[in-house]
């Protein structure tokens, strides 16, 4: 029994050894989204801003709108007038009319779709890209991005951000931003917003995730209890054995 | 006059003369019951032979009186031996005794096992495999199925715990010599269901068709691409086309949900079917079967059921606790269970920055990739897994368990085990000039253990241990000269130096210290 302890001590070690992310750049890497999907608020507001701001490219063409309703605890009849702009029902996914040839003439490619990205490349990386942006003029659309680097998709939060270039060390690698004019939000709000943004996409790339850690103590709960009285059952039983 | 023929217990036989004949009784508790007239001799030898064989019936006919159920389990029994096979493996089987943490992986793996197949059944429910709708339809599993998530998320850890465990379960049969005779088919079964587990596991991991579903199998098919001559043939013939694509999917499909799961049943019974024939090892690696009472009990078995039915109940309720953490709180680990780049659907025309295969194959992916032509790569990983088959007749030292065999096995037993971990971690790694280097020390460590298993068979001399010393060391220095060069002398020297200092401590100290003294091994278990 002594080894079973010492078993679930490694268990939990190689977890925290796991739990290790790569990302390239240095200045990208210092914003760290903190999201929480169990934050109803914030969820409900980056699905707010992400039908306002980004649902007109990118599509989640996994994410089923009432299933969103329904976790998010918005009324159904609210969600249809506020957050279905096209002629789409409440049952549906939230794909978009864009196509691909026009995408492609547009932008040089079909904007990805974002249901499974805070999946794929993570929380962090999201919640950086809407954050390093930054004026350059060989760029096409003004701006560059840290995160990901030639972006060909447009600074859309340029207004609410407003402007920002980047400085250089010595060795001519980003280390921050030097802000160029001000927003129509203060840093802290932008901020928030693009937290927002990363939470709620955090939650589309699994819904499930709400109902799992729930579910999961009530099973960890029965799972204790189990063991302990099939410790007890197995000591009984054990009992005339020397 | 009175003699008493026969005692068992409380009860006895006996006989009386009367006119001249022995007449016979049984006395059960002091009670005299007349059971026969006469032993039908004056002789009280072949009285006794006689009373024996009488007693024997007897007991056998109180036996199957006992055990003949009546009802509907009784008329089944008439016709289907239920209950002969759970006396013969359950209440009549005996297990030692003394059983460790070690002994728990068995019946986990047959857990795991169980609940993958259960899971795997509902999950094909839902998924279609077809490179244009897997993808998809995993998601739809994930979001709209009732519960689809913690089913799939059960099917993915589950790949991963069976691997955990099955490694356990390996390392169990290194450490208490469970391979050795007179088990040596149940090792080779267990490494049949070893490979069986890695193919079924190859297969299931195409199936979501994600980016790492994809190029991970573009890096294991190419590997038998590598076969001279047929290679290039045998590569389309596996995939079914020239690239991975939409018959790819749908034959692994096949083969992952029928196919592999048969061979791997039909594995595991002829797997428990050797075992129950010669019984189990334990961590003393001494025979239970070579003491028995007069009754024919080992006496230091117990019966499987009730004692280790009750026992595995616990080892089952913690692993399902850790399990279901797993599941619950963590199903990606970190990427390891579940890999970020597999939520990306496969692109035939985007090369991820960096493959890596799923944990549990990556010690032989390491293998792979320590030597730079593909197929000398591939040889060795293969040579790495084809040596498991033979450990029973490398390994010749009589001595099975750890307990009673020498330092210097303990010391190649825990390298070899870090190695592998070692390995498994240089797996998942891009290469470095350093990685590349540890990856093949590593690897050559790797058969150094199975060489000097056999080399600890039994004590060998001055002149044989130079002889092995000296043969291994020149094959790792003629394979270093090949390959040494002005950029990468300083790594391989390093290298050399230690793997080489390593076998000659090994070999060469027995001669000169007692660091190769075995312990003598108990006639029964230890506690």
């Amino acid at each position: 029994m002594k080894n079973l302890f010492i078993f679930f001590i490694f268990f939990a070690l190689s977890i925290n050894i796991s739990l290790a992310a790569s990302q390239k750049s240095e200045l990208a890497q210092k914003y760290k989204a903190s999201n929480s999907i169990s934050n109803k608020a914030s969820l409900q507001r980056g699905a707010k801003y992400y039908v306002n701001y980004c649902s007109g490219c990118h599509s989640l063409k996994y994410m089923r709108m009432n299933t969103l309703a329904k976790d998010l605890g918005i009324d159904e009849v609210i969600f249809s007038k506020n957050l279905i702009f096209a002629n789409k029902k409440i049952g549906e996914t939230m794909t978009i009319p864009m196509k691909e040839a026009d995408a492609i003439q547009w932008f040089g490619a079909l904007p990805p779709d974002l249901s499974l990205t805070a999946r794929s490349k993570g929380a962090d990386y999201i919640y950086a890209k809407l954050n390093t942006y930054y004026e350059d003029d060989n760029s096409v659309t003004g701006y560059n991005n840290i995160a990901y680097p030639n972006t060909s998709m447009p600074h859309i939060l340029a207004e609410l951000q407003g402007g920002q270039k980047i400085v250089l060390d010595s060795n001519n690698n980003p280390i921050s931003f030097d802000k160029t004019s001000e927003g129509s939000f203060s840093d802290k709000e932008y901020k928030q917003l693009t937290n927002d943004i990363t939470n709620f996409l955090v939650y589309v790339s699994e819904p499930a995730k709400l109902k799992r850690y729930s579910m999961g103590f009530w099973v960890l709960l029965f799972l204790f209890i189990f063991t302990i009285l099939a410790y007890y059952t197995k000591k009984e039983f054990w009992k005339d054995v020397h | 006059m009175e003699k008493v023929l026969l005692r068992d217990g409380e009860i006895t036989l006996h006989t009386r003369e009367r006119s001249n004949k022995w007449q016979m009784y049984i006395n059960i508790k002091g009670t005299d019951i007349f059971v026969r007239k006469s032993t039908g001799t004056a002789n009280l030898d072949d009285a006794a032979q006689i009373a024996t064989k009488y007693y024997d019936q007897l007991k056998s006919k109180a036996n199957s009186a006992s055990n003949s159920a009546s009802g509907v389990i009784g008329w089944v029994d008439e016709r289907l031996p239920i209950l002969s096979f759970v006396r013969d493996h359950l209440t009549n089987y005996y297990a030692p005794k003394n059983f460790n943490f070690w002994y728990f992986f068995g019946s986990l793996a047959f857990v795991i096992l169980f609940l993958q197949i259960f899971t795997g059944i509902f999950l094909a429910m839902h998924y279609k495999p077809d490179a244009k709708l897997a993808f998809d339809s995993v998601e739809f599993i994930m979001r709209d199925v009732n519960l689809g998530w913690l089913i799939r998320y059960m099917h993915s850890t589950g790949a991963s715990a069976f691997f955990v465990v099955v490694y356990l379960h390996m390392f169990r049969a290194l450490m208490y010599g469970s391979f050795k005779k007179p088990r040596e088919l149940i090792w080779l079964f267990g490494v049949f269901i070893y490979l069986a587990l890695m193919a079924e596991a190859f297969m299931g991991y195409l199936l979501p068709w994600g980016q790492m579903s994809y190029w991970g199998a573009q890096v294991i098919i190419n590997l038998f691409t590598t076969i001279p001559f047929i290679g290039p043939e045998l590569g389309v013939w596996i995939r079914g086309d020239f690239a991975i694509s939409d018959p790819t999917l749908t034959r692994f499909f096949a083969l992952h949900i029928v196919a592999v799961p048969m061979v791997i049943l039909l594995l595991v019974i002829l797997h428990l079917a050797a075992l129950h024939t010669v019984g189990s090892n334990n961590p003393d690696g001494v025979e239970i079967k070579k003491y028995k009472d007069e009754n024919g009990v080992p006496l230091d078995g117990v019966p499987f059921h009730p004692y280790y039915t009750v026992k595995d109940f616990v080892g089952i309720g913690v692993f399902l606790f850790l399990f279901s953490t797993t599941v619950f709180f963590m199903p990606e680990m970190g990427g390891y269970f579940l890999e970020h780049a597999n939520f990306i659907p496969a692109n035939p025309l985007v090369t991820p920055e960096h493959i890596a295969p799923v944990w549990y194959f990556t010690p032989f992916y390491s293998i792979l990739r320590a030597i730079p032509d593909p197929a000398f790569g591939a040889l060795a990983m293969a040579l790495s897994i084809v040596v498991l088959f033979f450990l029973p007749w490398i390994d010749n030292n009589p001595i099975k368990s750890i307990r009673y065999r020498s330092m210097l096995f303990r010391i190649n037993l825990f390298v070899f085990v870090t190695g592998f971990l070692i390995l498994g971690y240089l797996g998942v790694k891009a290469p470095t000039p350093l990685y590349s280097a540890l990856a093949l020390r590593f690897s050559e460590m790797y058969f150094i253990f199975f060489a000097l298993l056999f080399f600890y068979s039994k004590s060998r001399g001055n002149f044989f241990s130079y002889i092995f010393a000296g043969s291994m060391i020149s094959l790792i220095t003629i394979y270093d000269l090949t390959r040494i060069s002005l950029d990468n002398y300083i790594l391989i020297l390093t290298g050399l130096f230690l793997v080489c200092a390593f076998i000659l401590f090994m070999t060469i100290s027995p001669l000169y210290t007692n660091l190769n003294k075995e312990k003598e091994v108990p006639e029964r278990v230890t506690g």
